[in-house]
């Protein structure tokens, strides 16, 4: 639990730079989305913005090879319909846990309290029909 | 400079994300997983980065501007409609389904991991189909 309070703090402390510097939300689905239809002068904080997180992965496997262990009974089939899912359903509701879960909520946005209350009410849904059809997660 | 702003708070963000276990599929399901083993580490990242992010908020707020732009970017809808609410419906499925969401999808695949990898692709093309159709729904 400590580690996970420490980690969201450093998530607050990145999304505050963003901020503070750019005057931008860290929303990750909308910066993602963002750069699949570039515009002059919009893709460039994007792209190096989704290089960060890339190259904080790879420091990640030297640093904490166990942050990438996965135990998971979903098959690749699971994979492709939940990333199906994700990606369209964060551009149709505007955000994901960043954006509407950190960002929104730090604001008091009552569109992201609510958006965040539903995922995570279907996620806790998703989770029981998945127990429900395999036995476990 | 604000590309370079933008790859730093990626790399924070990543580290965070990987320091507290968001990069692994069963934390992430085992908190929206209340009827089963509930695994708390969720919580413990959105207290940590709601509970840093809203102090420099109010303070960042105050400012004229951001640092390196002439003004802040930041969403200024307050309308709930039934896209917001959809959406994320739609996003908590897939999360709950396979326990990835867009910043943990990203910086897990850097692990090499097949799933996640497929489960990435899945979401740019979710992300796509949504472009693609956007002006219809």
């Amino acid at each position: 639990m400590i580690n996970a309070l420490l980690g969201g703090m450093l998530i607050g402390i990145a999304v505050s730079i963003m901020l503070l510097f750019n005057g931008r939300v860290t929303g990750i689905s909308g910066i993602v989305s963002g750069s699949l239809q570039p515009k002059m002068g919009d893709i460039g904080w994007r792209t190096l913005f989704i290089a960060g997180l890339v190259s904080g992965g790879f420091l990640l496997q030297f640093t904490i090879p166990s942050a990438f262990v996965q135990n998971s009974n979903a098959l690749t089939g699971d994979y492709i319909f939940a990333g199906l899912m994700v990606g369209f359903g964060t551009v149709l509701g505007n955000g994901c846990t960043s954006g509407h879960g950190v960002c929104g909520i730090s604001r008091l946005s009552i569109r992201s309290i609510l958006a965040t209350i539903t995922f995570i009410a279907f996620g806790i849904l998703s989770v029981i029909v998945f127990k429900t059809l395999r036995g476990s997660l | 400079m604000k590309n370079a702003v933008s790859f730093i708070v990626g790399l924070i963000f990543a580290i965070g994300l990987g320091i507290s276990g968001m990069t692994q599929v069963h934390v992430v399901r085992g908190f929206l997983d209340i009827f089963g083993s509930w695994n708390p580490a969720l919580m413990g990242v959105m207290i940590g980065a709601i509970g840093v992010h809203s102090l420099f908020y109010y303070n960042i707020k105050k400012k004229s501007s951001p640092l390196l732009d002439t003004k802040f970017h930041l969403p200024t809808r307050k309308d709930i409609d039934k896209k917001l609410l959809i959406g994320s419906a739609v996003f908590g499925i897939g999360w709950g389904w396979a326990g990835i969401c867009p910043g943990p999808g990203i910086v897990a695949a850097t692990s090499g991991n097949m799933n996640i990898l497929i489960f990435v692709a899945s979401m740019l093309t979710g992300m796509g189909i949504y472009k693609l159709i956007e002006k219809k729904l």
